[in-house]
């Protein structure tokens, strides 16, 4: 970027723009500058008329939080891929809805058995379990079958093979298992609610965050304190020298994979006990979607970023609706929320793709 | 002694891969699926064929691994091979007929079961029936390399066409309806079922004729240097003729297949100049589909939305709007592609995608409803008027579709060598180079942006007015990812590829309703072999071809990398 710009360059619609700006950078601003605005008003206006009441307020953070520790635990799969292999593992999505179909009928099983009903927390642990080692059978797979041979080709040829294998994925187990919608059964212990106060908090959003918290120290654990995460995080630094060092690259990247996918069966399970509408084989588009957003949010290649970026979506989409577009008098806000998370996507993309904990990455890794 | 061991243990190695995606497709319940359509009457069906095929092709591989044995060894793999890949739908067999799988594996069922046991049941007989019948496949295979080359040649083109005429049953009979009366038509076909009579004829004419050509070349010695200028000509006429009449030619159901092709070659032309030409990986094309149909609905609907009853124009009509959904699909095309154009690669597949979900996720909102119907969608579109000829139905709607198409056509082939082309190819190959070079990269790539859009915005629009009514719900993912795979499949960069692509992808599964279901699974499925092993599609263009290339040159695949 060392060229001298001539000032004939710079001019929008033939006006010439001040030295040192572009076109775009002037659109840009004026992009950021009109959505603040519309956050302010927006915002301005619910807190104003007061619709809401704080403990509703709060009611929607909690449900938020604990949507968000869901796609907090699929984007550390994104994370983990992106920080060692630079590529978007576009079919995480679909790992997740691998582990998660797939246990449901487990699950039903256990219902039936009384297995569930008896030994809660047991049952729960082993159909995480369950769940983990399907979906990192599948993400191993993957590596192996369609990313490996990979490695060395043109960027773009990986990302459609990564488009093409969550397809592939998706209409398999629409195949195996049939198109329709599969409901977890309901536990007991998950339905009452925990009150502080006035407050009160659904013991269903305080399981699925406490144990994606859990899970999330465990991987923590994981990469900081055990000798494979230092040689994750050697061959995430640099391959060739992680080498030379005597690290089995190939190995690392298998091992990525099956922790990323492990961490995808488990939010699938608790996505499955958490949400009442059941699962079926196109569940893992949005959520795939929207933890990537979340990877990105936070700084993609950065684990404690994934945790944080997870959070704070699903608190966005949670509030969002309600705060923003509500006081713009969108009527049925609601129906909105997703096109919160993907403008949310959208603009991190545009202003900030190096996240909220990320470096800033070279050209040649964005 | 080894490399004969090696070579036993590859054998068993291709038959188990074999076996595995025979018991795939029983599972996904393809094979049942297929078993739905009979390829020749009374004789077989598509599903036996599915399920012989694994068997046939792992019995030709192992044949043709062992150019040096003796024949009757060649034979002896073959058969081998087609052994092991029975053995895991046996498994199958043997496990449904112990433990009911069918409340986990919807597919494994009792016509499963009567399907790979042809009919024998469980037990010893169907199990040997199937044993039998793919190790006879696999012989079948590996015969094939004992064939003397013409008479082979032969031979597989015939079955190819009998196959062919078989599985593509209801195409044979529109084409042949329409000149055929009931009585002979009846000759050919049971509904759409090929008889076996008619099969055999189909093989033997080709047989004769593949083997008369091959004689006839071989005497006559074949000709040199391009075709005379007058040949030339007369294709192009003879093409253009074609294109024509083929509408009359094949009759109502097929020119509604037709359209449907044309409209995604149409798409894939416009998705070409952004994703094959400038290296923009456009994941959200369905925004420019869904802005020009929702242009045209909404300036030509006779029904509530519509401009005439809310302001009392009425002076729109399909062929003053054409030109005003192409300017507004550029403009969107134009505003959206301003945000995104710092970004590469990936980060602008994802922010493309995010964009077409938008668009969708606000069609479909109560908030817009009262301009562009909700959920509800638009409804009564009028069809194109052309000097008071009501151009409805595939038949006639078909015109306005080739002619789009062939001027998208023109400007893309145009634009491929025009110093605007160049610079988008070198923007693709790198973008800092080409930006070193002295080419406004922003401006080349909103260009290619705001094309690409127009290209789409023109598709949505004859969309809607060949629909007569749109739904948000048409306006998914699943259209760019059709688009996307078509011309990915057919070759990024390559106009010929992606009516190939298209013809293929969007022609074929229309044309075969069972494979309907299966359609997306088609597409992950050649996307990924597609990208493994012939990243740069079915008809290649030689600057996007050298450039895929590149990297095989300069780093050869290490070990253990290869096998896939």
């Amino acid at each position: 970027m060392t060229q001298t710009r001539t000032v004939s360059r710079n001019k929008l619609f033939g006006i010439p723009l001040p030295a040192g700006h572009t076109g775009v950078d002037l659109i840009i601003s004026a992009l950021r500058i009109i959505i603040v605005a519309l956050i302010i008003i927006g915002a301005g206006n619910t807190l104003l008329e007061g619709r809401f009441t704080f403990e509703q307020w709060l009611a929607l953070l909690f449900a938020g939080l604990a949507q968000g520790s869901i796609y907090a635990l699929i984007a550390l799969g994104y994370t983990l891929v992106y920080g060692i292999l630079r590529m978007i593992n576009f079919a995480h999505g679909d790992v997740f809805m691998a582990g998660a179909f797939t246990t449901v009928f487990l699950a039903n099983s256990f219902r039936q058995s009384g297995f569930l009903d008896s030994q809660p927390l047991l049952a729960i642990l082993i159909l995480m379990g369950f769940a983990a080692l399907v979906s990192m059978t599948v993400a191993v797979l993957l590596e192996r079958i369609a990313y490996r041979p990979l490695r060395n080709a043109p960027r773009l040829v990986p990302l459609i093979t990564a488009i093409g294998a969550s397809f592939f994925i998706q209409y398999t187990f629409r195949g195996l298992f049939g198109s329709g919608f599969k409901a977890y059964p309901t536990v007991a212990f998950l339905r009452g609610t925990f009150s502080v106060g006035s407050i009160n908090v659904p013991i269903a959003q305080l399981f699925v965050f406490v144990s994606a918290i859990v899970l999330m120290i465990c991987l923590y654990w994981l990469v900081e304190r055990t000798r494979i995460g230092k040689a994750m995080r050697s061959v995430s630094e640099d391959k060739e020298v992680a080498t030379l060092m005597g690290v089995n690259i190939d190995l690392i990247i298998v091992f990525t994979f099956a922790i990323g996918g492990a961490l995808a069966g488990a939010a699938g399970v608790i996505n499955g006990l958490f949400r009442p509408q059941g699962v079926n084989f196109f569940m893992g588009f949005f959520p795939g979607i929207k933890a990537f957003t979340a990877a990105v949010l936070g700084g993609i290649g950065n684990i404690p970023g994934a945790m944080l970026g997870g959070m704070f979506l699903g608190v966005i989409e949670a509030i969002g609706p309600n705060l923003v577009l509500n006081g713009l008098g969108i009527p049925s806000a609601n129906q909105l929320k997703d096109v919160i998370a993907f403008t949310m996507l959208v603009l991190v993309l545009i202003f900030r793709p190096q996240g909220i904990l990320g470096e800033r990455l070279s050209a040649e890794k964005a | 002694m080894s490399t004969l061991a090696a070579n036993w243990r590859s054998v068993i190695r291709s038959g188990l891969i074999a076996g595995g995606v025979a018991l795939y497709t029983a599972l996904i319940g393809m094979l049942v699926a297929f078993d739905e359509r009979e390829v020749v009457r009374n004789s077989f069906t598509l599903g036996q064929l599915l399920l012989v095929a694994p068997a046939v092709l792992v019995g030709w591989l192992s044949g043709r691994q062992s150019t040096q044995v003796p024949a009757g060894q060649r034979l002896l793999r073959g058969l081998v091979a087609g052994l092991v890949t029975s053995l895991p739908l046996l498994a199958l067999m043997f496990v449904s007929s112990v433990v009911n799988l069918r409340t986990v594996l919807i597919n494994v069922d009792r016509d499963l079961v009567r399907l790979i046991s042809f009919d024998h049941g469980v037990g010893l007989s169907g199990a040997l029936m199937l044993a039998g019948a793919l190790g006879v496949s696999g012989i079948l295979g590996a015969f094939v390399h004992l064939i003397p080359a013409r008479l082979r040649h032969a031979l597989l083109t015939a079955l190819a066409w009998m196959l062919g005429a078989g599985i593509l049953g209801e195409l044979v009979r529109q084409l042949l309806s329409q000149f055929l009366d009931r009585e002979a038509l009846s000759w050919f076909l049971r509904r759409d079922t090929l008889k076996p009579e008619p099969a055999a004829l189909l093989f033997v004419v080709v047989l004769l004729a593949d083997l008369f050509w091959s004689w006839f070349r071989e005497t006559r010695g074949r000709r040199e240097g391009p075709a005379p200028r007058a040949l030339q000509f007369t294709r192009v006429g003879g093409l253009a003729v074609l294109l024509l009449l083929l509408p009359l030619l094949v009759g109502s159901a097929i020119s509604d297949v037709l359209t449907n092709i044309g409209l995604y070659i149409l798409m894939g032309l416009g998705l070409n100049i952004a994703v094959g030409l400038a290296g923009l990986f456009d994941l959200g094309y369905v925004t420019n589909f869904a802005v020009g149909a929702y242009t045209m609905g909404v300036l030509t609907s006779t029904g509530v939305l519509g401009i005439e009853n809310k302001m009392g124009v009425t002076v729109f009509n399909f062929w003053l709007v054409l030109p005003v959904s192409l300017l507004v699909a550029m403009f969107t095309g134009f505003i959206l592609a301003l945000p995104v154009l710092r970004m590469r690669g990936d980060y602008l597949a994802i922010a493309t995608l995010g964009f077409g979900e938008i668009i969708r996720l606000l069609a479909l909102s109560d908030w817009l409803k009262p301009i562009i119907g909700g959920a509800q969608g638009v409804l009564f579109i009028p069809a194109p008027n052309f000097f008071g000829v009501e151009l409805i139905g595939p038949q006639r709607l078909y015109y306005i579709i080739l002619g789009a198409c062939l001027l998208a056509v023109f400007v893309s082939s145009r634009l491929n060598n025009s110093r605007t082309g160049r610079q988008w190819m070198a923007i693709r190959e790198d973008e800092d180079v080409a930006s070193a070079m002295g080419i406004n990269t922003a401006r080349s790539k909103l260009l290619a942006f705001t094309i690409s859009a127009a290209t789409g915005g023109v598709a949505g629009a004859i969309f809607a007015a060949k629909l007569g009514t749109i739904f948000p719900t048409s306006f998914n993912l699943l259209v760019s990812v059709n688009v996307l795979s078509l011309i990915i499949i057919g070759g990024l960069g390559s106009l010929p590829g992606i009516i190939v692509g298209a013809l293929f992808l969007v022609g074929l599964p229309e044309l075969l309703r069972e494979f309907d279901e299966f359609r997306l699974l088609l597409y992950g499925t050649l996307m990924v072999t597609m990208m493994l092993a012939r990243p740069e599609g079915l008809w290649p263009s030689a600057v996007y071809q050298r450039e895929v290339r590149r990297g095989e040159e300069r780093a050869p695949p290490q070990a253990g990398e290869q096998a896939a």
